[in-house]
């Protein structure tokens, strides 16, 4: 296994709290270090950074209408729908 | 009744039988409630039966509800156990050698670099690609699944998501990162699949 490929593995792991922010400075550093000269992991970082870019922008399903009235009904809320 | 009660406000209300408080509780909690709901029972029928079993049960049992977490942990952890229930699993809160048996995240370079952070955005815009990830977030293993809902699409706190799932913050962590590693995998594949890459 080359030190590249080692150091890729052990940077994965900690690359979702490097994207939140959470990452310890020392970690940071470490990644930052890497990315300068690890283009597969520049990659793996974009693409990661915009997988929750996107998923972060879908429409997200509301309370059906329908289910909402029914619950009042049984609820005996029937006057506030 | 106003939208911008405080919850302390809000929970003496339902204690007291309040009907609006119960009804603004709906429609502030429902749609998270029934997104859980859906992502567990995978089907809108039994979803809905779901989250009608979590409120008329949260509100029968508002006076056993303690505040020491928020209203929305307790809730999600109702309709949480409403569906396992339905679903005929053992509750989550047995299985306290669950993060024991945490696999480790695999140790694995991914498959697919492509580069397709940096397309066009109008690729990106498309109801194809989002039809795509919606329904690569319904392909999530279960486990990955509801972490990933709870975390990232109801914005709950890593110690909200792990009180909810009785698991450890740390769990959390590891599931979450699983679940977006998962997500630009199959992404890759996506947009690297029609450009044959
Ligand atoms: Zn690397």
């Amino acid at each position: 296994m080359s030190t590249e490929t080692h150091d890729c593995r052990h940077l994965l792991a900690d690359l979702s709290l490097y994207l939140d922010g959470e990452a310890s400075a020392t970690v940071c550093a470490e990644i930052e270090q890497h990315l300068q000269d690890c283009e597969n992991c520049r990659v793996m970082v974009d693409t990661l950074r915009k997988t929750v870019y996107l998923y972060r922008h879908l429409e997200r399903p509301s309370l059906p209408e329908h289910l909402r009235q029914q619950l009042f009904k049984k609820l005996d809320l029937s006057e506030l729908i | 009744m106003s939208d911008d009660i405080s919850e302390q406000e809000l929970l003496d209300r339902l204690r007291a039988g309040d009907k609006a408080a119960c009804a603004l509780c709906i429609d502030l909690h429902g749609a998270h409630i029934y997104r859980l709901a859906l992502s567990l029972m995978k089907n809108e029928a039994d979803a809905e039966d779901v989250v009608q079993e979590t409120f008329l049960s949260a509100f029968k049992h508002i006076g056993s509800f303690e505040g020491r977490s928020g209203l929305n942990t307790w809730l999600y952890r109702i309709a949480y156990n409403a569906a396992m229930m339905r679903l005929r699993r053992p509750s989550p809160f047995t299985l306290s050698l669950d993060d024991a048996l945490e696999p480790e995240i695999p140790a694995m370079v991914p498959d697919q670099l492509f580069e397709w952070c940096c397309l066009p955005e109008s690729e990106f815009e498309t109801n194809e690609t989002r039809s795509f990830l919606q329904a690569a977030i319904e392909q999530l293993p279960e486990k990955l699944r509801t972490v990933f809902l709870l975390r990232e699409m109801d914005g709950l706190s890593t110690q909200e998501v792990a009180e909810v799932l009785g698991i450890s913050q740390d769990a959390v962590k590891k599931r979450l990162h699983r679940s977006r590693l998962w997500l630009r995998e199959r992404l890759s594949e996506h947009f690297a699949g029609p450009m044959g890459v």
